[in-house]
């Protein structure tokens, strides 16, 4: 009888013991990371993980070489020549943009989201745009404005091509911020119940439908996009499409539900680089 | 006389018009509205949108299909009990909690009038 009592206990223990051990696992977002790229190379030995960032076309040779074709002569080169001319027209009060954020706004972009400690919350390179803008006098861009703050960041991303994505998320404020967006992630919505990770983790590489889709790991290097060659789409419009897509209701963007999503989903490509305005299907 | 001609002309195109409007509502009219099959329901991309991720090896028209889910064949001998079929398409979640798959009855995305059609036709396959 005691025996079987210490038999269990000892098994209640083992149990807590790895339940803790998968616990420590999910701990740090370097190990989050290392996880899923062991979780992705086992179950696709032969895509390089430097690959990752053309991200569904790694998959499929025919569509990476018509990616490889228009990215020759980009059919939205004038709209990221816009972007340009909104980035070097100084504000009303003469300053610029690249007077006020860090490194004249120059390889800056894999920092960021960055979490804010004074602000306590996290902070996405567009959040650090509109806070240039209104610093200068300037109204804040809406961030699901395409022609706007869409267009401005299809160039000033690009000043950061070849950058390594590089998030930080060490103190505890700024961990619970990650493990939000973690839980984001992960977490089923909408009537159709997909979780981001659904099709992003479980379902990397299948076909919904014709479309093949791409893994989470590599997703946040490249944005904006360029759909279909002229449709800008950024980053957080796009988390607006997929909440939609599975039939929830998206909440607003530069919230924190969608800013801690973007750190989370961001520090998933630590280690790759960044290019900016690329075409994608 | 040139005055003729334009009147002559608008009456032509309007009596075209008049005749091609008649036309395209009358067989609307008089056709009965066709009840939807279960093949109609898991077709829909707004309904079963069963293609987005099964493919259906002995269906000529199942076009382009998706690879989430396994391909539907053969279901009568993978479920002999019709019955465990259709818990699938209510909720798979309670047989394997990772599934992808959209629990249909749980979360109202078809009826369960539409369930039963659906299993109808997916048994077959």
């Amino acid at each position: 009888m005691k025996k079987q009592i210490i038999g269990k206990l000892l098994m209640g223990m083992a149990g807590l013991g790895m339940a803790l051990g998968a616990i420590s696992v999910h701990a740090s977002p370097e190990g989050d990371r290392q996880e899923l790229a062991k979780y992705y190379t086992s179950k696709y030995p032969n895509i390089k993980m430097e690959d990752y960032v053309y991200g569904a076309l790694a998959f499929d040779a025919d569509s990476k070489s018509q990616y490889d074709a228009i990215m020759e002569f980009p059919p939205f080169e004038s709209e990221v020549e816009k972007g340009r001319k909104m980035w070097d027209t100084p504000f009303k009060n003469g300053k610029t943009y690249s007077s006020c954020l860090p490194n004249g706004g120059n390889q800056i972009a894999g920092n960021y989201p960055m979490f804010d400690e004074a602000k306590g919350k996290v902070v996405t390179l567009q959040d650090a745009i509109n806070d240039c803008r209104t610093a200068n006098g300037e109204a804040a861009y809406k961030l699901n404005d395409m022609k706007t703050m869409g267009v401005l960041t299809s160039y000033m991303r690009t000043l950061s091509n070849g950058m390594i994505m590089n998030i930080k998320a060490e103190t505890p404020k700024a961990v619970a911020a990650y493990e939000d967006g973690k839980k984001t992630f992960y977490g089923r919505k909408g009537q159709l119940n997909f979780a981001c990770a659904s099709c992003h983790v479980q379902n990397a590489g299948n076909r919904l439908r014709s479309e093949l889709i791409s893994p989470a790991i590599g997703h946040a290097v490249h944005w904006p996009v360029f759909r279909g060659g002229d449709n800008l789409v950024t980053l957080q419009q796009r988390y607006d499409g997929c909440f939609k897509q599975v039939r929830a209701v998206p909440p607003p963007q530069g919230g924190t539900t969608m800013n801690n999503l973007e750190y989370f989903h961001s520090s998933l490509s630590n280690g790759l680089p960044m290019k900016a305005s690329v075409f994608r299907k | 006389m040139r005055k003729l001609h334009h009147v002559a002309a608008a009456c032509a195109i309007s009596a075209i018009m008049l005749s091609g409007s008649v036309l395209a509502q009358a067989p609307a009219a008089a056709a009965p509205v066709k009840e939807e099959t279960g093949k109609d329901i898991a077709f829909n991309r707004t309904k079963g949108n069963c293609l987005a991720c099964h493919a259906m090896p002995t269906v000529p028209d199942a076009e382009s299909t998706g690879t989430y889910g396994p391909p539907l064949i053969a279901m009568s001998a993978r479920f002999p009990d019709k019955a465990k079929m259709r818990a699938q398409i209510w909720d798979a979640t309670v047989m394997n909690p990772s599934s992808s798959m959209i629990p249909f009855g749980k979360h109202h995305v078809l009826t369960e009038a539409e369930i039963d059609k659906v299993t109808d036709f997916v048994y077959g396959l």
